[in-house]
């Protein structure tokens, strides 16, 4: 188990040393990083200066260690228009994706777990049909534009929502709706997968046959079984999640990370880009952890390899 | 079915089975196709786009920047202005239909090269992995897990702000982010074809490395490929149109449905329809191309083949 775990998180940890490499290089690839670094107008002067202070005159391979040691402070830089540390921006701005996207998370596996072992109760039947149709219409939804065709109905059109903002219970509906859509599309065939393998074993059927009632035929022993692929396809969406979030966030003018970001690309913030990469990849990489932990609680014969 | 005794059983059967791959093979993809019509459907819609995206803009080129500023803001279902104008305009008074159909050859183009890009050189990279395996399948493996353990969009939008936001570095990013799909399914796939009798006897013969990579190993891989690619071909267009929705896309004055949803965006009280619209297309083409993705799944899947192949009547 151990040996399993560790391989696992060595893997996570070259990825995201690949990611570091990545980051390094990517900012050096266009040749000059003060193109990166300083608005477009910045004279010649601030700039020789500017590289001068930064060390972009030195050579490439002194500038990866001087960078690696900043990294592993957790000093990326000062933002370029906010005069603040970059690291402090994203994480001020990580709680509320972080609760954006844990909260449409459970609610998507949570009823994407309902109507899909719904759904595979009964193979070929109404709410089968009804709910496949309805999950691929999800997945196949470009969220941007639910989005915004939710803020025209029920912002504008009907005024029963805020259209954008953070604020109390109103203000949460439409962004989670939107951003529940494609993990909950493609949560529901893969439990109503999972789930026909599972109620068609010889353990639902003894478990039958000894008279335990269906609710806990469907709920207790089938859905344990199906939770593994479950799993793996949300640990997998998760990471996905942010795509999505960087979309909702800034269609709903929310200050999360997603739309620091995507500011920060606009108006060429390069510090703040890095910064929130370093971060995301971090907590993709805690993820990872938490879902190799998960395995391992879920499946014994992972704990006995 | 006459015969001596003991092996007409045998043979009957024998028989019954080379009927049931003979009806089989005898049902054209088309037949099967009829029988499902949300596939049929999504079928047809899928050769209308591609109508649009081959003779589209050369036809309706000049009427999508044609401006009728007595026409500004038409709804859609307005037919005063000639049928052109039948889903409504814009602001300069261009007709929508004629815009949407020019920008499908952007937004199909892109998806398409970058799917097709992504396939390839997976493909290739999977066969790699797959057979040479060692040293090289390990970095190869661990490049997958990079680029897949990143959000994509996140990748995308770090690329085209170093880069320039141009179509070429557009396909290559969208490209990039989904390789690790074909590569895993390709090297999962040889690993297994490569223990299989036809290799060891191709190996046997004599054939290079190259010859049976090419020749035995990737005709077989190629179907599963194809399948993965029709959904493929949905995620990337729902990733191109949310980077050019951002502005980190395909930049104006070319135009993509995306695009278009950005550009509407800020009209939504006044014309509702300069946003709807395109949205709409968006997902009718990637609806069509997911839909097709799992009839040509249950297609190619010979356990599941009989629910087409099934008399319709048991169907309703």
């Amino acid at each position: 188990m151990t040996a399993y775990l560790g391989r696992r998180a060595l893997h996570s940890a070259i990825a995201l040393i690949g990611l570091v490499l990545a980051v390094f290089f990517l900012a050096r690839l266009t040749g000059d990083p003060t193109n990166l670094f300083l608005p477009i107008d910045a004279s010649l002067e601030t700039r020789k200066e500017f590289a001068h202070k930064h060390g972009f005159d030195r050579p490439a391979i002194e500038q990866f260690f001087s960078f690696l040691e900043d990294v592993s402070r957790g000093d990326l830089g000062y933002s370029m228009r906010k005069q603040r540390p970059a690291m402090e921006l994203v994480l001020e701005a990580y709680p509320t994706t972080l609760k954006l996207a844990g909260l449409t998370m459970v609610l998507a596996i949570g009823l994407a777990v309902l109507v899909g072992a719904i759904a595979a109760y009964r193979p070929g039947g109404v709410f089968d049909r009804i709910g496949s149709m309805a999950s691929l219409a999800g997945a196949s939804a470009p969220d941007f534009w639910v989005a915004i065709t939710g803020i025209l109905l029920f912002a504008v059109s009907l005024r029963w929502l805020p259209t954008s903002g953070l604020g109390g219970f109103p203000y949460w509906i439409m962004p989670i709706a939107v951003l529940m859509l494609r993990p909950f599309g493609l949560l529901v065939q893969v439990v109503r997968g999972a789930m026909l393998g599972a109620l068609s074993s010889a353990y639902v059927k003894t478990a039958r046959a000894k008279g335990v009632s269906e609710r806990s035929v469907i709920f207790v022993h089938a859905l344990r079984n199906a939770c593994l692929s479950i799993v793996t396809v949300a640990g997998d969406l998760a990471v996905g999640l942010i795509n999505g979030a960087v979309i909702v966030e800034t269609v709903f003018g929310w200050p999360g990370v997603g739309k620091l970001m995507v500011d920060a690309v606009i108006q060429r913030d390069f510090p703040v880009v890095q910064a929130s990469i370093m971060v995301t990849a971090t907590a993709i990489f805690m993820l990872n952890i938490v879902i190799d932990l998960l395995y391992v609680a879920l499946d014994p014969r992972i704990r006995h390899q | 079915m006459s015969g001596d005794k003991g092996i007409a059983p045998v043979l009957a059967a024998a028989t019954a089975e080379q009927e049931a791959i003979i009806l089989r093979q005898r049902l054209p993809w088309w037949r099967l196709l009829m029988r499902d019509r949300f596939a049929l459907a999504a079928a047809l819609w899928i050769v209308l786009l591609v109508l649009c995206f081959l003779f589209g803009p050369e036809l309706f080129g000049k009427a999508a920047n044609a401006l009728n500023l007595r026409a500004r803001n038409l709804p859609p279902g307005s037919l005063e202005q000639g049928w052109m104008m039948v889903l409504g305009s814009d602001a300069l008074g261009r007709s929508m239909l004629a815009r949407l159909i020019v920008a499908s050859r952007n937004t199909l183009s892109v998806a398409l090269t970058a799917v097709i890009l992504a396939m390839v050189f997976g493909g290739v990279l999977g066969l790699i992995a797959g057979y040479i395996g060692r040293g090289i399948g390990h970095v190869i493996m661990r490049f997958a897990d990079i680029v897949q353990s990143f959000p994509s969009l996140l990748l995308a939008v770090v690329v085209l702000y170093v880069l320039e936001p141009r179509v070429g570095n557009l396909v290559i990013v969208l490209a990039i982010t989904r390789l690790p799909v074909y590569l895993r399914v390709t090297r999962a796939e040889v690993l297994e074809i490569r223990e299989r009798v036809f290799v060891d006897a191709a190996r046997a013969l004599g054939g290079s490395r190259f010859h049976i990579l090419s020749r035995h190993i990737a005709p077989v891989v190629a179907p599963t490929l194809l399948t993965i690619m029709t959904v493929d071909f949905a995620i990337v267009m729902l990733a191109e149109s949310g980077l050019s929705f951002l502005g980190i896309g395909i930049q104006p004055p070319e135009i993509t449905w995306g695009l278009m949803v950005a550009q509407g965006r800020n009209y939504l009280n006044q014309a509702w329809w300069l946003a709807f619209l395109p949205g709409v297309a968006i997902m009718m083409a990637t609806l069509s191309a997911n839909v097709l993705s799992n009839w040509l799944r249950i297609v190619t899947d010979p356990v599941q083949r009989w629910r087409l192949e099934a008399p319709r009547d048991t169907d309703d």
